[in-house]
Parts: structure tokens; C-alpha cells; sequence
């Protein structure tokens, strides 16, 4: 019963520790996952104000070319509001934005049917749309029918040239991944009263170069508008590093909030086994009594904490084990025990389990046995 | 020191090394047929005990628990030391037991001088030369009866097969080797006293020393325990019995009495009768 209870505490401490800091792990990964897939290479740079100066797109290309070296791709965003027509109904949930010829690049698809927006598409304003395989399905029943069709956006017909592939593999729907027309940046740009293009997606060579390409186009923004209120930009790799930090926190407190349940769990054995020697002084009479010396006492103590704490230990890590994936599936994230927090939470577990084994027993040993024979 | 001995073993006189190795070949036979090899033969001086004195500090007061106890007890004797509750007689048995040792005096068993001994020396000699039987049993309650009776062979360094061996004959001696599977609850007071004269006996030690063996006991049981205590001294082995019951010391062949820490009547137990005759008609 006694040593059951030693090995609950350590079982307790040690599948504590393991969950939470595995659980948590989990989530960050999902969410740093998550993040990534978003596109870390990406700066989004967006202007304010277009009344006093405006940023011509030849402008944005020449300074592009300017810093080949940092840069991989850029395309201007331009966001239509203008509705989809499908024959009476409208598709109000479906995007649709003006790109260049970069844009498949940088979000990374591929194309299912035709073929994407050119750069003579946007140099000639052409009345092109690429559409997404949702939105392909919805207008026309089957995606692979699609190429060569029209479609209507507010007054303005465009001719289908290509599909992109299916995204999202679980389900297709409304305003989902895969429900999107892509139109050429400056025909987009056309239907818009302005024609001004305020924003553009950026992408670096490198995310370690982030920072000076940032600084880059803030420096050439800046020349052109002579104030930084009328600009931001913003690299998503910053976003990330944000996250990295506050991550990095959370770490920090999940690892206090795991000591602590590891101490608890530690006290527990503790007290436990300081009872069970101050429980067993006869029985450690009995045995000097009959010629036991002190390291023969020790050691059958310390080897009895080292089993218990041991099998506990285990026992913990078991637990821990399916405690995480049971924790995992039911919040729905890929949780997987960390090697460090099962090495950490055992070892400590474990080490708590000896020490207060030994530290009592070698007091113990050193009673007289007189003395130890007479308590009962 | 075997390893300094045969270090130095060219240095060493001839007759000096013959000795050493009879010593050897002595002990070993020892271990083979499982005697103490106390050395002592039938008759001679096993225990010593020369001006002894324990005193205890109680409460500021000096209590002389044992004030200047001299006595010599032969090999193969069978006695027992009388004295009432506070006459000192238990702090005489821890001494004897090499349980404690005296504030001053010297107490010498089988030839060593055990007043200096550190505690880890004393374990030593209490597993090779004494065997205890205790008034309360003292058995491992967890523990079955052949693991109880098997502990001095293990601290003595015996393996697995010879400790059971030993332990199993020690039972069959006592009567209880069919119940060698039970833990010590599961069986009588008087059987359980058993189970304690069989450790006592199976590492064949010098001195069987029973603290109030009968203490615990009702009157028949007490008679079969003190029957199977006066067989084995029967059978070559020294008794020491500490009792507070005069009655109970008439098993024994000599009687020693303490009164405050001092011998009173040291002598045969049919003198000792007579003694105790004399005392109750005054």
C-alpha cells in the first residue's frame, strides 16, 4: 500500500509533466504550421493615401528589378468588389483579386486546367479570369469544362483561361480555399473608379534577409512620399518571430507550472517514505539486531526507493504517453511526448524517490539497536 | 588484512605460516559444517564480563543500571539470570548480546574484547556468535517463516540454496517445516517463539541468549519452549535466559540473581533453590 502510494506520486508528477508540456508542444507546432503554410517569405506592403503622391506600378517594378538580388517575386493586390455573376444569383462570398504573373508562385499552386495569368495579360489589360476549383465547379458543373467559358463580374465579361487545382482536400466550399477568380492586376484595376493600385505582396529570396528588405522598401516608400504615415510595411517572417517569442513565454510558464506539479508529486514521496522508515525502525532492529551492519540497511532502503520510484517512473511515462494522445485528438492537434520532458520529469521523479529513500534510511542505520527494538 | 599477510607471506617464519594456514583450514571447515568456530572447547570460559558498569543519565540523576557485574559463564553451561523489573538484568543482557556495550569494564566473547567495538563490528559479532530468542518473537511480519529464519544466514554471506537448506533444518528442528510458506500472524504465540528459536539456532552460534522467552507465553506452551530450550543445551549449545521469574530459572543449571545493578547470588540451581527457600521462610 505504501509503496503503491509512492509509485501514485510518481506516476501522478511524471504523466503530468509529460501531458502538459507535450499537449502544449503540440499546439505550437500546429500553430507554427499553420503560420508557415501562410507564406513566412511573404512582405505585404500597403498604401494609405493615395490623394498627395501616388505609387505607379511601373515605379514598384523598376525598383523590383533594381533589387533582383533580394527579391523573388512581387505581384500588386488589387481587390475587386464588384460581385460574380452565376446566370440570375450572385457568388458574393467568392475573392476575387487582381494579380500579376507572379501570384502562382507565390501562394505556390499549380494549375488543373488552361493556364495562368501571363505578364502580356497585364501589360494588355486583358479580360482574363482564373478561377478556383470550387468556384469553377459552382459556374460550370465540371472544372475540366470551365476553359474558354465567360463569366461576369459586375458589367464586365471575362474569359476563362484556366483552374486552378484543388486545394483543400477535405471539402470544397463557400468562400473556402478553393472559391476564387484571379483577374490580371490592371485589368482588375480598370474596374475600380481609381486605378490606383495600393497594394503588393513581396516575397525575399531568404527570410534571413527579412529585415533588409523591409528596410529597403520602407527607404524607397519613403522617397516617394516624403512621410512614413501614408505606407506600412509588414514581412510575415516578423509576425512569426512575434510568435516565436511569445511561444517562447508560454514555455517558460508551462515549465514553472510542470516544476511545480513535479514538486508536489516529489513532497508527496517524500513524506511517504520519511513515514515508511520511522514505520519500520523495529523491523531495521530486528535486523541489526541479528547482524545487519548499516550498509546492508542502506542498501536494501535505497534499493526498495530505486524499484518503487522505477516502476512509478515507467509507469508515469506510460501514462503520459496515452494521456497525450488522448489529450491530443480530443482538442484536435497532433500531440507527440517529448523525449526532454519524459527525460527531465523521470529523472527528477526518479532522483526525489532516492534521495528521500536514502536520506531516512541512513539516519535509520545509525539507530541503536536497542533503541530500534523498543519502538514499536 | 588477508591480503596484507599474503603480501608479506615470504617475510613470515615457517611455523608462523603453518599457523596461518591451519587457521585457514580450520575456518573453512568451520564453514563447511556450519559451527561457529569460536575456538572455545566444552567447558571453557565463553563469556567474560569484568567490572562492568552502565550507567544512564535520567533526568540529571547518575542511574547505575549494571555498578561492577564480574562474571565468567563456560561453554555448554545452561543459565540464567534472575532479577525483578529495574534490577538491571535487561541492560546485563544488551551487553551480553553485544546489543550495547558498558560505559566502563570489559567484556570479552570467545576471546574478543567487544568494549571498543564500533557499531558495525558489534553487528558482526552478535550474527557469528549469538543467537537471539525475544520475549515479543521479533519475526518480520512480511516475511514467510523461512525467510525470517534464513536472515542471520544471509548477513552471515551464505547463498540462495544453503541459506534454505540450513533455515529448513532449523524448522524441522523446531516442528514447523510444513508451515514454512506462512507468515508469522498466521501462526500461535507458542509457534511463533519456535520460529524464533529456529533463527536463533540455524547460524549455530555460540550463545543462545533468550530475553523473558516464556514472557508472552501461557503455561504449557511456556513449559514446550523451555523443553526445547533445555534439549538444545543438551546438545552442546550455551544458554543465557534472562528471566524475572524464579520458577522459570529452575529449567536452568546455574543461576545467576542481580539486584541494583549487583550480583546477589551467583551458584547451582539447587543451591539456588535452597537460597530462595531460606529468603521466603524469613
Amino acid at each position: 500500500m505504501r509503496s503503491f502510494l509512492t509509485m501514485l506520486g510518481i506516476i501522478i508528477g511524471v504523466a503530468a509533466v509529460i501531458i502538459l508540456v507535450s499537449v502544449v508542444n503540440g499546439y505550437m507546432s500546429t500553430m507554427i504550421e499553420s503560420f508557415t503554410s501562410m507564406g513566412v517569405d511573404r512582405i505585404n506592403v500597403s498604401v494609405n493615401n493615395m490623394s498627395s503622391r501616388s505609387l505607379d506600378p511601373d515605379d514598384m517594378y523598376e525598383f523590383f528589378d533594381e533589387n533582383y538580388e533580394l527579391f523573388e517575386n512581387m505581384t500588386p493586390s488589387v481587390n475587386v468588389s464588384m460581385p460574380l455573376k452565376n446566370g440570375n444569383d450572385t457568388m458574393s462570398s467568392t475573392s476575387i483579386g487582381g494579380y500579376s504573373e507572379d501570384y502562382i508562385d507565390i501562394v505556390d499552386y499549380d494549375i488543373a486546367y488552361g493556364r495562368s495569368i501571363s505578364y502580356a495579360d497585364c501589360e494588355a489589360e486583358r479580360s482574363v479570369a482564373v478561377l478556383g476549383y470550387y468556384t469553377a465547379l459552382e459556374l460550370f458543373d465540371n472544372a475540366s469544362d470551365a476553359v474558354g467559358q465567360k463569366i461576369k463580374i459586375g458589367n464586365n465579361a471575362f474569359n476563362v483561361i484556366g483552374v486552378i487545382e484543388r486545394q483543400d482536400e477535405d471539402e470544397l466550399e463557400e468562400g473556402g480555399t478553393d472559391d476564387f477568380v484571379w483577374l490580371p492586376y490592371s485589368a482588375a484595376a480598370k474596374m475600380n473608379f481609381s486605378r490606383n493600385i495600393s497594394s503588393y505582396i513581396i516575397t525575399v529570396r531568404d527570410t534571413d534577409d527579412s529585415d533588409e528588405c523591409t528596410d529597403a522598401i520602407e527607404s524607397f516608400l519613403f522617397d516617394i512620399f516624403k512621410s512614413d504615415d501614408y505606407y506600412t510595411v509588414v514581412a510575415n517572417s516578423s509576425l512569426l518571430d512575434e510568435m516565436n517569442e511569445q511561444i517562447g513565454m508560454l514555455s517558460m510558464m508551462l515549465g514553472g507550472i510542470a516544476g511545480i506539479s513535479l514538486l508536489v508529486a516529489g513532497v508527496g514521496v517524500m513524506n511517504i517514505m520519511l513515514v515508511s522508515v520511522t514505520e519500520r525502525t523495529k523491523e531495521i532492529g530486528i535486523r541489526k539486531a541479528l547482524g545487519a551492519k548499516k550498509g546492508v540497511i542502506m542498501q536494501q532502503f535505497v534499493i526498495e526507493a530505486a524499484v518503487t520510484s522505477s516502476i512509478g517512473g515507467v509507469l508515469g511515462i506510460i501514462v503520459g504517453a496515452l494521456g497525450t494522445s488522448a489529450v491530443g485528438t480530443a482538442i484536435g492537434i497532433n500531440a507527440v511526448p517529448t523525449m526532454g520532458a519524459v527525460a527531465v520529469s523521470f529523472s527528477v521523479s526518479v532522483g526525489i524517490g532516492l534521495l528521500f529513500g536514502y536520506m531516512p534510511a541512513s539516519r535509520a542505520a545509525l539507530l541503536n539497536p536497542i533503541d530500534a527494538l523498543r519502538t514499536d | 588484512m588477508s591480503i596484507f599477510s599474503k603480501k608479506t607471506d615470504t617475510e613470515l617464519t615457517e611455523a608462523e605460516s603453518e599457523r596461518t594456514e591451519a587457521a585457514e583450514k580450520g575456518r573453512s571447515n568451520v564453514m563447511d559444517d556450519g559451527y561457529d568456530d569460536d575456538g572455545v572447547a566444552p567447558g571453557e570460559p565463553l563469556i567474560e564480563l569484568i567490572d562492568i558498569h552502565k550507567i544512564y543519565v535520567m533526568g540529571g540523576e547518575e542511574v547505575r543500571a549494571n555498578d561492577g557485574i564480574t562474571l565468567t559463564i563456560n561453554k555448554g553451561e545452561f543459565v540464567a539470570i534472575v532479577g525483578k523489573s529495574g534490577s538491571g538484568k535487561s541492560t546485563l543482557m544488551n551487553i551480553i548480546g553485544a546489543l550495547d556495550v558498558p560505559t566502563y569494564g570489559e567484556y570479552i566473547l570467545a576471546g574478543e574484547d567487544t568494549s571498543e567495538m564500533t557499531d558495525d563490528e558489534l553487528s558482526e559479532i552478535r550474527n557469528r556468535r549469538i543467537g537471539f530468542i525475544f520475549q515479543q518473537y521479533n519475526l518480520l511480519m512480511k516475511l514467510n517463516l523461512l525467510e525470517n529464519v534464513e536472515l542471520p544466514l544471509l548477513y552471515k554471506g551464505y547463498g540462495k540454496r544453503e541459506r534454505e537448506e540450513k533455515a529448513m533444518e532449523a524448522l524441522r528442528r523446531v516442528g514447523l517445516e510444513d508451515k514454512w510458506r506462512n507468515t508469522p500472524h498466521q501462526l500461535s504465540g507458542g509457534q511463533q517463539q519456535r520460529v524464533s528459536i529456529a533463527r536463533a539456532l540455524c547460524a549455530k552460534p555460540s550463545i543462545i541468549l533468550a530475553d523473558e522467552p516464556t514472557g508472552a507465553l501461557d503455561s504449557k506452551t511456556s513449559r514446550d519452549v523451555l523443553g526445547l530450550i533445555t534439549e538444545l543445551n543438551k546438545e552442546g549449545n550455551t544458554i543465557v535466559m534472562i528471566t524475572h521469574d524464579p520458577s522459570i530459572a529452575m529449567y536452568s543449571k546455574r543461576v545467576v540473581e542481580i539486584m541494583d545493578g549487583k550480583i546477589i547470588f551467583d551458584g547451582d540451581v539447587n543451591a539456588y533453590a535452597d537460597h530462595r527457600k531460606l529468603q521466603n521462610g524469613n
